[in-house]
C-alpha cells in the first residue's frame, strides 16, 4: 500500500453513479461498462470475463434497475452501467449436455429430441428468449427443434456464445444453448453441401500435384520470390 | 445521429464524397514505398520501444520492453513449493490451453491412441480463436494452389518465413476445411456446397471462408463441443507457472538438454499448485495482447499475457521473430467503451473504404496489414488528417454504408451480424453511419520456434497457435491463423502422441533445476525484486488495490 496520498480524489469528468455488486453499493464513473467498473473497485476477474468482446458469453450479467421489477441481462463487456444497477454474475452453471458421435448420426429431425428429451417439456413461457444476452428468440429455436426442424433451429440459433443464462431460467430444465449446438452442427455436416472443389483440392495435394512447385518455391532465393509475388495476378 | 456534433463535419464530408469513390482505383504501393512507409510509421520500428535480452536462448535479441520484462524477471511461483515426488496427474500428453490450437491437437493426440490431459487457464474457449472474425484461409478453388498460397505468405511475412513451416500451411489447408466440414461448421456456402469466398489483405485468390462474421467463435465452438463428446480429461482456471524437465542424470554433460516432462499448473481459485507429468507436452497459450505493447489497446482475449513464451524460454526453447507484433488496422476507435476491439478485416473486403478527416482515402484497403495500420497512423500524427473523439483519441472513418450500395441493402447484417450488434449496441447503425477506427494491438506475429512437426528446440515440448513463431515470418495474413492454429495443433498432437508412444514407459524424475537456476541468473544480473513472470491476467484495478490480494499473495 502506498502511504503518499493524503489528497481526496477528485471526481471523474462525467460524475459517478452508484451500482451494487451482489449488494455492495459503489461509486463509479458514469460511462464505463459492467466490466471495467467492476475493476474499478478493485475487483479481478477470475470467472466472469473471457473475451471481454462480446464473443464467449463468460460475462453475461443479470441486473435490475429501480424503474421496473424486470430482470435484464447484458454481456457485461458490452454493456454501460447505469445509476442504481443491482447486479451479480453467474460463476457457473450445471446445463445438460448429451453426449454422441456426430458422425454416426444421421440428420433426422428426431435426433434433436432423442438426445435431448426434456425440449417435449417446453410450456413456451418465453423465459428463455428474454434472458437471452443476443437477443435471440430462443423459444422459437428449441420449437424448431421439437418439429425436427434442424436447419430453422440452427439459423435462429447462430448468434448464440452459450452464456447458458437460458438454461437457468428454464422451468422445463432444458439446456437450450447445447440443443441449438447439435443442431447447428447436424446442419453444417450433414444438411448443408460439403464443398466439391475442397474434395478436389484434397485428393490433387494427396496425390502431390503441387510438391514440384512448393518444393522450387521453398528454395527460391528472395529476390526471386520478391519477382514473383510483383507478377502476381490477383483475382477480381 | 449518434456521434458527438463536433465529429459530424467529416462525416458529411465522406457522404459528399462517397460517389467519386465508388470507382476510385487506388493501386497497390510498390516494395520500396511499402517499406519507407512501414519504417516511418509501424509501431514495430518506433525509437526507445525494444531492448536486447539479457539472457536465455535469445540473448542479444531485440523485444518489445513489455515483453523482455517478463522474460528478464524471477519466476512468480516459487519452485520449493511444488511437489515434485507426487505428481497429481501422469499422461502421455499434456496440453496446454484450450483455444483452437490446443482443442484440436487433444482430439488429435487422443484420437492416436495417447491419454490426454487438456489443462487451461480460464475456460476451455475462451482465447483468442472464438473473437476471430473474417474467415480462415485454404487454397481450394479451382484458380488456386497451395503454391500460389505460398507466395502470398511469403510476400506478407516479408520473405522471413520458414519455408517447411509455411509449405505444411498450405498443404494442410483443403484437408483442414475438409475437416471442419466434417465437424459441423456451418461454412457460407452456395446451395451446391461451393463456398462463399473473399479476398483479405494480401491475398492474391478469393480464398477466405467464413462463417458470417463469427468464423472463430463457429469452428470454436465446434472443436470444443467434440472434445466434450470425445471425453477428453479437462481442468479449467489452472494456470501454467512452470514446465518440468526430466531430472539430469548425475554424469551427463551440462550441455545435453533435458526433455520436457509436463508442467506445474496454479489452481487460480484455490491458490494450489498441481503438478502434471507428461511424456510429451504441448503449449497452446496463445498471444500477449493484454500486455499493451507501446500502450496499445488490444483485441485480444483477458489471458493473453505471453506466459506460454516465458515457460518454454525459462525451458530452453528458442524463440523467432519476438521483435514484431501485429497491430490490426482496424480496431474500434469510438465510443470508448470499445476501444481496441476488432473490426475484421472482411468489412473492408467486402467493400468499405478507409476515409480521413476531409473525406478521402489515403491508402488501398487490402493491402497487408502492417501496411495499412502504418498508412493510418501516418494520416492521424504525420498528416493530422485524423478524426478526434470526444476522448481526444484519433481515428479515421471506415465507410460501412458504401458496402450497402455496393452489394446490396442488407449486406451487413447478412455478412457481418456481429459486427452490426457490437455498433447498435451504442446506437450506431453502422449500414447508415461509418464507423471510426484505429489500429489495435492483434496478433503476436513470432513465438517459440517450431518444426513442421511442431517440436521445439526442447525435446518434448511443442508449441502449436498464436504462441508458434516461423509460420507466418514477420507479419501474418487475414485468416492464417486460424488456419495455423488447426494445422500445427493437429501436427502437435500426432507427433506429440507419437513420441509418447516412443517414450520409456516407466516414470521419470522431475526437475524444476532450470526454474532455480533462472531466478540465480536473474538475481545476478539484478532485476527488480517486483518483476516476475508470467503475469497469468492483466490487473486493471485502480491503485489502491492495483497489484494486492491477487492469487499469488500466498505464494
Amino acid at each position: 500500500m502506498t502511504e503518499s496520498d493524503s489528497e481526496c480524489k477528485t471526481a471523474p469528468a462525467g460524475g459517478t453513479v452508484t451500482i451494487y455488486l451482489m449488494g455492495k453499493a459503489y461509486q463509479v464513473p458514469a460511462s464505463l461498462t459492467i466490466m471495467r467498473a467492476m475493476e474499478e473497485t478493485g475487483y479481478q476477474f477470475v470467472r466472469g470475463a473471457g473475451c471481454r468482446g462480446g464473443f464467449c458469453g463468460a460475462c453475461a450479467t443479470v441486473f435490475r434497475t429501480t424503474d421496473t421489477y424486470k430482470l435484464k441481462v447484458g454481456l457485461a463487456c458490452q454493456t454501460v452501467i447505469q445509476d442504481g444497477m443491482y447486479l451479480a454474475q453467474l460463476p457457473f452453471y450445471p446445463a445438460n449436455k448429451a453426449l454422441y458421435s456426430l458422425k454416426d448420426l444421421k440428420a433426422a429431425g428426431e435426433l434433436l429430441v432423442q438426445l435431448y428429451p426434456e425440449v417435449m417439456r417446453c410450456i413456451s413461457c418465453n423465459s428463455c428468449t428474454k434472458i437471452c444476452p443476443q437477443d435471440i428468440k430462443v423459444m422459437d429455436y428449441v420449437n424448431a427443434a421439437i418439429r425436427g426442424d434442424i436447419a430453422k433451429c440452427a439459423s435462429l440459433s447462430f448468434n448464440c456464445v452459450a452464456c447458458g443464462l437460458c438454461a437457468t431460467r428454464c422451468p422445463a430444465e432444458i439446456s437450450q444453448h447445447h440443443v441449438g449446438m447439435l443442431a447447428r452442427r447436424l446442419h453444417g455436416a450433414y444438411l448443408l453441401k460439403r464443398a466439391p472443389h475442397t474434395k478436389q483440392m484434397v485428393e490433387d495435394i494427396a496425390a502431390r500435384k503441387f510438391d514440384a512447385e512448393l518444393d522450387a518455391l521453398a528454395k527460391a532465393s528472395t529476390d526471386d520470390l520478391k519477382a514473383r509475388y510483383a507478377r502476381r495476378e490477383m483475382e477480381k | 445521429m449518434s456521434y458527438p456534433e463536433p465529429m459530424q463535419p467529416s462525416i458529411e464530408k465522406l457522404n459528399a464524397t462517397r460517389q467519386f469513390r465508388m470507382t476510385q482505383q487506388i493501386p497497390l504501393l510498390p516494395p520500396d514505398q511499402k517499406q519507407t512507409l512501414l519504417e516511418g510509421f509501424h509501431p514495430d520500428y518506433k525509437k526507445g520501444t525494444m531492448r536486447e535480452l539479457l539472457l536465455g536462448p535469445n540473448k542479444g535479441d531485440k523485444t518489445p520492453h513489455e515483453l523482455a520484462n517478463l522474460f528478464e524477471a524471477y519466476t512468480a511461483t516459487d519452485p520449493a513449493r511444488a511437489n515434485l515426488k507426487c505428481p497429481e496427474y501422469d499422461v502421455d500428453v499434456l496440453v496446454i490451453g484450450g483455444g483452437g490450437a490446443g482443442v484440436s491437437a487433444a482430439l488429435v493426440a487422443q484420437a492416436s491412441g495417447a491419454n490426454v490431459l487438456l489443462v487451461t487457464k480460464l475456460r476451455v474457449a475462451d482465447a483468442n480463436t472464438t473473437m476471430a472474425q473474417g474467415g480462415i484461409q485454404a487454397a481450394d478453388k479451382p484458380n488456386d494452389s497451395p503454391a500460389i498460397h505460398y507466395l502470398d505468405i511469403l510476400g506478407g511475412g516479408g520473405y522471413k518465413n520458414k519455408p517447411d513451416l509455411a509449405r505444411a500451411l498450405t498443404r494442410d489447408a483443403p484437408a483442414i476445411i475438409a475437416w471442419l466440414e466434417e465437424m459441423g461448421v456451418m461454412f457460407d456456402k452456395k446451395p451446391d456446397g461451393t463456398m462463399e469466398s473473399i479476398h483479405g489483405g494480401g491475398t492474391s485468390r478469393k480464398r477466405m471462408h467464413a462463417c458470417q462474421d463469427y468464423t472463430g467463435l463457429e469452428i470454436m465452438r465446434c472443436l470444443k463441443d467434440e472434445m466434450l463428446n470425445c471425453k477428453v480429461p479437462v481442468v479449467e482456471f489452472n494456470a501454467a507457472v512452470e514446465l518440468l524437465l526430466e531430472a539430469r542424470n548425475p554424469g551427463t554433460p551440462e550441455s545435453s538438454s533435458p526433455r520436457c516432462a509436463g508442467a506445474v499448473f496454479l489452481d487460480l481459485e484455490n491458490n494450489q499448485l498441481r503438478v502434471v507429468r507428461a511424456k510429451a507436452t504441448i503449449l497452446a497459450t496463445g498471444g500477449c495482447g493484454r500486455l499493451h505493447v507501446q500502450g496499445f489497446p488490444t483485441s485480444n482475449h483477458y489471458g493473453a499475457t505471453a506466459d506460454g513464451l516465458v515457460l518454454a524460454y525459462r525451458a530452453g526453447a528458442k524463440l523467432a521473430f519476438i521483435d514484431t507484433i501485429q497491430y490490426h488496422p482496424t480496431g474500434v476507435a469510438f465510443p470508448t467503451q470499445i476501444v481496441g476491439q476488432l473490426i475484421t478485416e472482411k468489412v473492408r473486403a467486402v467493400g468499405a473504404q478507409l476515409t480521413n478527416l476531409e473525406g478521402n482515402r489515403f491508402i488501398y484497403e487490402l493491402e497487408t496489414r502492417d501496411c495499412v495500420a502504418s498508412a493510418l497512423i501516418r494520416e492521424c500524427q504525420e498528416r493530422g488528417l485524423g478524426v478526434k473523439t470526444p476522448t481526444g483519441d484519433f481515428g479515421v472513418w471506415l465507410d460501412t454504408p458504401l458496402i450497402e450500395l455496393l452489394k446490396g441493402p442488407g449486406t451487413i447484417q447478412k455478412q457481418l451480424p456481429a459486427m452490426y450488434r457490437q455498433f447498435i449496441n451504442f446506437g450506431i447503425d453502422m449500414t447508415k453511419e461509418p464507423i471510426l477506427t484505429y489500429p489495435t494491438q492483434h496478433y503476436q506475429n513470432g513465438g517459440v520456434l517450431i518444426d513442421d512437426k511442431g517440436e521445439t528446440t526442447v525435446k518434448g515440448l511443442y508449441v502449436a497457435g498464436e504462441a508458434a513463431g516461423g509460420i507466418h515470418g514477420r507479419n501474418r495474413l487475414m485468416g492464417n491463423s486460424l488456419l495455423d492454429i488447426l494445422v500445427f495443433g493437429r501436427r502437435a498432437g500426432v507427433a506429440a502422441s507419437e513420441s509418447a508412444r516412443r517414450s520409456p514407459k516407466s516414470a521419470v524424475e522431475l526437475s524444476l533445476e532450470h526454474a532455480r537456476k533462472y531466478n540465480a541468473l536473474a538475481k545476478e544480473l539484478g532485476f527488480p525484486k517486483d518483476r516476475k513472470a508470467p503475469i497469468l491476467l492483466p490487473d486493471y484495478r485502480p491503485e489502491p488495490y492495483k497489484g494486492h490480494f491477487t492469487f499469488f499473495e500466498c505464494g
